[in-house]
């Protein structure tokens, strides 16, 4: 079996000030080239272990290991966030540049490309998510399904090789939907969905968890409805054998 | 005049401003409006946006009428009771006035044509420390994402019957509003700081953009030194040729 993208051991979180952990001993694998669907209530933690992969919350307990490395550090969630992209709940948090180009162009600008390069970059990218002539738009006047799309474009223009998206279909309009579906579909790397919308999950991911406080769950069926057969038990069991 | 370079444009405004700003002597002052106008002329401006423009600062400068003529010590021209104007306080409050409306002519004619985000740039560009670019640029971005959040909140206080009266009820209601705001603020900016962190932001900023020096930037500044030369000897050469 290949080795996990990511791993999560035991890992014990809590919210300062909050009276119960978020995550007790939680266990957590995703395999290369799955996508994988992640489900449960508000406040079941389903953003935090997004920003717990990313580091930008830390586990008080456990450990944490992706691409099959050991990390702990600010120093290694560094390397980690330049192959892993996430994409924000809320668009405005993520387009903070005046105009799209640049925007696009911040995280290859980071990752040390020469401008040139980072712009040619920035172009393909916003090519490919039928961005085409959005360079001088200004981010803030986008519309709510244009920001999302740019908002993708500006984390794919990192060329990340796992994606983790936080309810990328709040807030979008029909149409906009399935361009994300359509471009999801497309792409050629390991993705993670936080979302509500079982429909949205049923055309983007083969599997779909549901998350607890000490695992995900996979997902045998919904509720009402025929059992999925392509949701199928990849993640771990609670108490985390590997 | 707005397709010259605008690192040109802020530094003959920041000259002019300086000049302007340290003279003492009507005929700089006055010859000093005259070129003010001259750029206004070169840019093209709407009238009307400027007068208004202009009645917002001498509205303040108006209050300077009220006291200034009254306070300042001298020969007294006008008395009115317990009152009284002198000549040296209602030329100085004259000077006063002409500088400043000299200086904000040349600010709306050289400044203010640009937009905001490429003075951002331009600023970046003239060497200026890099947090009081950033300070501008986040500040024009993230202005109308507050202001939307401002509407919002005003908006729940409205469909739920909120009316404004001289209660403590009010009052209490506008605090909560403005520390609501706060607070939104401070968690977005962490939001923000986060997203960028993923994208691999470690502190600095890295521009595409670049400014091209053409002729008629160079052409501009000769001229616009040249007429800061005569506004410097019509100020500190004069009475030692006089």
């Amino acid at each position: 079996m290949s080795e996990a993208l990511i791993a999560l051991h035991n890992i014990t979180f809590a919210y300062p000030g909050a009276s119960r952990p978020v995550f007790q001993d939680f266990n957590f694998q995703l395999l290369p080239g799955h996508h994988i669907g992640l489900i449960g209530p508000n406040g079941c933690g389903k953003t935090t272990l997004l920003h717990l992969i990313m580091g930008l919350l830390r586990p008080q307990a456990g450990r944490i290991v992706i691409f099959g490395e050991e990390v702990n550090k600010e120093k290694d969630f560094v390397r980690v966030r330049q192959k892993v992209g996430l994409l924000f709940q809320n668009a405005d948090d993520q387009l903070f540049c005046p105009t799209v180009l640049e925007d696009v162009a911040f995280g290859p600008l980071n990752q040390g490309k020469s401008p040139a390069l980072a712009v040619q970059i920035a172009r393909e990218t916003m090519d490919r998510l039928g961005l085409t002539g959005f360079e001088d738009r200004v981010t803030y006047k986008l519309s709510g399904g244009e920001k999302k799309l740019v908002s993708l474009a500006t984390v794919l223009a990192m060329q990340p090789q796992l994606l983790l998206l936080d309810e990328p279909t709040t807030g979008l309009d029909e149409h906009t939907k399935h361009r994300l579906i359509h471009i999801l579909k497309n792409l050629e790397i390991s993705y993670m969905i936080v979302s509500h919308e079982h429909d949205f999950l049923n055309h983007t991911v083969k599997e779909c968890c549901r998350v607890h406080g000490h695992c995900c769950q996979p997902l045998p069926h919904r509720a009402g409805e025929e059992p999925v057969s392509t949701c199928k038990k990849t993640v771990s069991a609670p108490g985390g054998e590997y | 005049m707005h397709r010259l370079d605008p690192r040109g444009k802020i530094g003959v405004a920041g000259l002019f401003a300086v000049l302007i700003a340290t003279a003492q002597t009507y005929t700089t002052i006055l010859a000093g409006l005259a070129l003010s106008l001259v750029f206004l002329a070169l840019a093209g401006l709407p009238l009307r946006k400027v007068v208004a423009r202009l009645l917002v600062v001498n509205s303040f400068i108006f209050f300077l009428w009220l006291v200034l003529p009254l306070t300042y010590p001298g020969d007294v021209v006008w008395e009115l009771g317990p009152l009284s104007a002198t000549r040296q306080g209602l030329l100085f409050t004259g000077l006063i006035t002409l500088k400043s409306n000299a200086i904000i002519i040349i600010l709306i004619a050289l400044v203010a044509t640009v937009p905001v985000i490429t003075l951002g740039q331009a600023l970046q560009n003239l060497r200026l420390p890099d947090k009081l670019c950033h300070l501008l640029l986040f500040t024009y971005r993230y202005l109308y994402v507050f202001e939307e959040e401002y509407r919002r909140l005003v908006q729940a206080m409205k469909i739920r019957g909120f009316q404004p009266r001289t209660n403590l009820h009010t009052y209490r209601s506008y605090a909560y509003l403005a520390a609501m705001l706060l607070v939104r603020s401070y968690d977005r900016a962490d939001r923000v700081f986060q997203a960028m962190l993923c994208r691999g932001f470690h502190g600095r900023f890295y521009s595409l953009r670049t400014f091209y020096w053409q002729r008629r930037d160079g052409t501009f500044l000769a001229a616009a030194l040249l007429a800061g030369a005569v506004l410097f000897c019509l100020e500190w050469l004069k009475p030692s040729l006089g």
